[in-house]
């Protein structure tokens, strides 16, 4: 027996929760559960029980579902981009990524249907479908690529599978679901050749589908009139965002897996540093993209974008605008340029104001351009000028983003955080004891 | 305000006797004429009518080929429209004193109960040193309308006779239609309608917008197809006091305002300098505008009924 090997496999065989972990888990639970009263609710009265209205007519539904999708872009950089290029220091962190993407677009779909005037109605996208909508197009390439992230997901675990049902004898009905899902993999030379040319094939496929998701996700604004959001700078614009908010949020978990799990030896001070390059350049790119996007239009100042850029500039949104800006970017740049900024800690509360600073940014794409409208608001009541959203609606927009934490937590829960196969073969455990002959 | 509206009526009858007479029919389409052409010589035998060709020309053609088009029933399909029509509106900015009755007509007929009507009269000024001007706004009823390239399910519609249309049993509320549309017509049904055991039971079409409204769905200005079914006008257009808008039908190249009086509408568009709102956007409107020049009325006068806040009355809940 390989002791070095057998204790990849222990450090990395997926355990039970601590007491932390349960009341994190209770925690998750409970803010479902009052998202779930509140669309009860919504369900039983309509949308009233939202600030939306008729100009406002999205508010943080929308630009929580832009969100999801962009940070769900993230499994294609981290885990098909990276693989593709061979940088295999990744390695212990695309599973990660890949379970984030998962989780994320999942909950992409759940926030879209969230936001239906008739939910009930859902499969007439299926029955009545019209090819010319790019609600349609946005249906497509999400259902399409939350199959590939599944896939993505699934085939590098197949060999931890088997790892696992013969290493977690302690827990039988475990044991049984692992077998079972680890499709009889063996690790022969067949099924190897088939596993890599699978990932790579997907890697592949998944990179222009990860893109079309959020270049269809900015069309829903782009093919619309409206100053704001009548721009072709949108999709790149949208991509280069979502890389941002996707590489944050792998940050953010792979700090906190690394503290709770104790992985030091796999998720190393490098992986934070060479992440915190990677989160710079991606910020530095999302920033010129924003120069772009508001310093042309302001610069020509038409009557309309000059009304809505004023109103973030300097005026309603001013104050979000600039901290989103400022504090979920331009800041970062400013800490990350340094070595000291890229270690664990300084990343992390980096990351988080980077996530944080990506949900207020996409609240500032959705929110203020539905404001300022071609024609005077008039005829409405006051309040209707402006959007604030109401508890329920941030109840509800909460639940998304726990439940998005909850698939996470159970995934992590339940799967090898850190892949143990690919590890094993990249630190050649694997040389002289392939998988099956030491079951 | 009467005598000035009586001189206008006599300038304007020769044009208006000639709209009446010739405006109900239709000679359809070229085809129709051609066909009609070709057996004129069994004109003198049967009984003929005079219509106006395209081109404005008069001409007898045999009773017998001329479609009625108003009468045929059978062809209709609320998602097809009437055949051969093709509805346009002119509204004249000349004329507008924000009344305000079109805005309560559509209200009551179409048994509103938002917050929010599906006409408008916008309180406009255009640049500071231009003077303000009152602007009803309805549904354009574009001929390359946004809201209907964007709809993903097929719920809003463009028929052949111009009318844009939503079939409330299949929106599925996203709203897109209502991002989408630059006039900001549309409105949408936020909570439970209310709108009485009447309206709420009786059987939904889609050409009568409102009867009943849905929770969840999205709502607009309909162009009045039951009121055109029964050979009458948009209740905004038979409601206002000031004939500001007219409606008819581009084939036949004739509007008709509330009074009755009809336009040759090429001839008033030419005449009074028409336009449409946001032509540069491409979406193709079918209502047009007549400047607000050389104006009947005060401004000012439609101050009093200006509400910002409200565009529809309530019922005071004692």
């Amino acid at each position: 027996m390989n002791t070095a090997y057998e204790k990849v496999i222990n450090d990395l065989a997926p355990r039970k929760f601590s007491w932390r972990g349960n009341v994190w888990v209770a925690l998750l639970v409970l803010v479902i559960l009052i998202g779930i009263y509140s669309y009860v609710q919504q369900l039983k009265h309509g949308l009233v029980i939202t600030g939306m209205r008729d100009y406002a007519l999205w508010g943080i539904y929308i630009s929580n579902f832009v969100f999801f999708v962009a940070v769900s872009l993230v499994g294609s950089l981290i885990t098909a981009i990276l693989r593709l290029s061979d940088a295999h220091w990744s390695t212990p962190l695309t599973r990660i990524a890949e379970i984030i993407a998962v989780a994320a677009i999942i909950m992409a779909g759940i926030a879209i249907i969230i936001d239906m005037g008739r939910p009930d109605r859902v499969l007439n996208l299926f029955i009545h479908g019209r090819l010319q909508s790019p609600i349609i197009w946005d249906v497509i390439v999400i259902s399409t690529y939350l199959v590939l992230s599944i896939l993505f997901l699934y085939f590098p675990l197949l060999p931890d599978f088997t790892i696992l049902s013969k290493y977690s004898d302690t827990n039988s009905k475990l044991t049984k679901w692992y077998r079972a899902l680890s499709l009889n993999w063996s690790g022969s030379e067949k099924q190897t050749k088939i596993y890599s040319r699978s990932i790579k094939v997907i890697s592949v496929l998944i990179i222009p589908v990860a893109f079309a998701i959020h270049t269809v996700t900015a069309w829903l604004f782009e093919t619309t009139y409206r100053p704001g959001w009548d721009s072709t700078n949108f999709g790149p614009y949208f991509v280069a965002g979502a890389f941002v908010a996707g590489s944050g949020a792998v940050v953010m978990v792979m700090y906190v897996l690394r503290k709770a799990y104790r992985l030091e030896d796999y998720i190393t001070d490098s992986h934070f540093d060479k992440m915190g390059k990677i989160l710079v350049m991606l910020c530095m790119v999302y920033l010129y993209f924003n120069i772009n996007e508001y310093l042309m239009p302001i610069y020509k100042s038409t009557e309309e974008e000059e009304v809505h850029l004023r109103s973030l500039f300097t005026g309603e949104y001013a104050w979000l605008f600039w901290t989103a800006i400022l504090g979920g970017l331009v800041a970062p740049v400013g800490v990350l340029l340094f070595p000291k900024g890229r270690k664990p800690l300084p990343l992390f509360l980096v990351s988080l104001a980077v996530v944080m600073g990506a949900w207020w940014k996409r609240y500032l794409i959705v929110i203020p351009t539905l404001s300022h409208p071609f024609l005077p608001i008039e005829g409405v009541p006051e309040a209707w000028r402006h959007y604030s959203p109401t508890w329920m609606e941030w109840a509800i927009t909460a639940a998304t983003l726990a439940t998005a934490l909850l698939i996470i937590t159970l995934l992590v829960r339940f799967l090898p955080i850190v892949p143990i196969y690919e590890t094993a073969e990249e630190r050649g455990l694997l040389e002289n004891h392939s998988v099956n002959e030491s079951l | 305000m009467e005598p000035k509206k009586d001189n206008q009526q006599k300038s304007r009858r020769t044009f208006v006797e000639q709209g009446l007479k010739y405006g109900l029919l239709t000679a359809a389409s070229g085809a129709l004429l051609a066909k009609v052409f070709g057996k004129s010589e069994s004109l003198d035998s049967e009984e003929t009518i005079e219509v106006m060709s395209t081109d404005g020309t008069l001409m007898q053609v045999p009773a017998s080929a001329v479609e009625h088009a108003h009468e045929k029933k059978s062809d209709y399909n609320p998602r097809e429209g009437f055949p051969n029509r093709k509805f346009v509106m002119v509204v004249d900015l000349a004329k507008c004193r924000n009344a305000k009755k079109c805005q309560s007509s559509c209200n009551k007929n179409h048994y509103i109960t938002g917050e929010n009507a599906w006409i408008k009269i916008y309180k406009m000024q255009d640049s500071e040193k231009s003077a303000p001007y009152w602007q009803p706004t309805l549904c354009q009823h574009c001929d390359e309308p946004a809201c209907v390239k964007v709809c993903p399910v097929d719920a809003t519609f463009k028929r052949r006779d111009g009318i844009v249309l939503i079939d409330n049993n299949r929106c599925i509320g996203c709203r897109f239609c209502m991002a989408a549309c630059p006039y900001s017509v549309r409105v949408f049904n936020w909570s439970d309608p209310w709108q009485g055991d009447t309206v709420e039971q009786a059987e939904y079409t889609p050409d009568y917008a409102g009867i009943p409204s849905q929770k969840g769905t999205v709502d607009k200005c309909d162009f009045c197809p039951h009121m055109i079914d029964k050979g009458e006008l948009p209740h905004c257009v038979s409601a206002c006091p000031n004939d500001v808008f007219s409606f008819g039908d581009l084939y036949e190249d004739t509007v008709t305002n509330g009074s009755g009086q009809s336009f040759k509408l090429s001839k008033l568009l030419k005449d009074r300098a028409g336009y449409r709102l946001m032509e540069s956007l491409g979406t193709e409107p079918s209502v047009y505008y007549l400047p607000p020049s050389d104006r009947i009325v005060d401004f000012e006068e439609g101050l009093e009924n200006y509400t910002e806040f409200q565009s529809v009355d309530k019922p005071q809940v004692p």
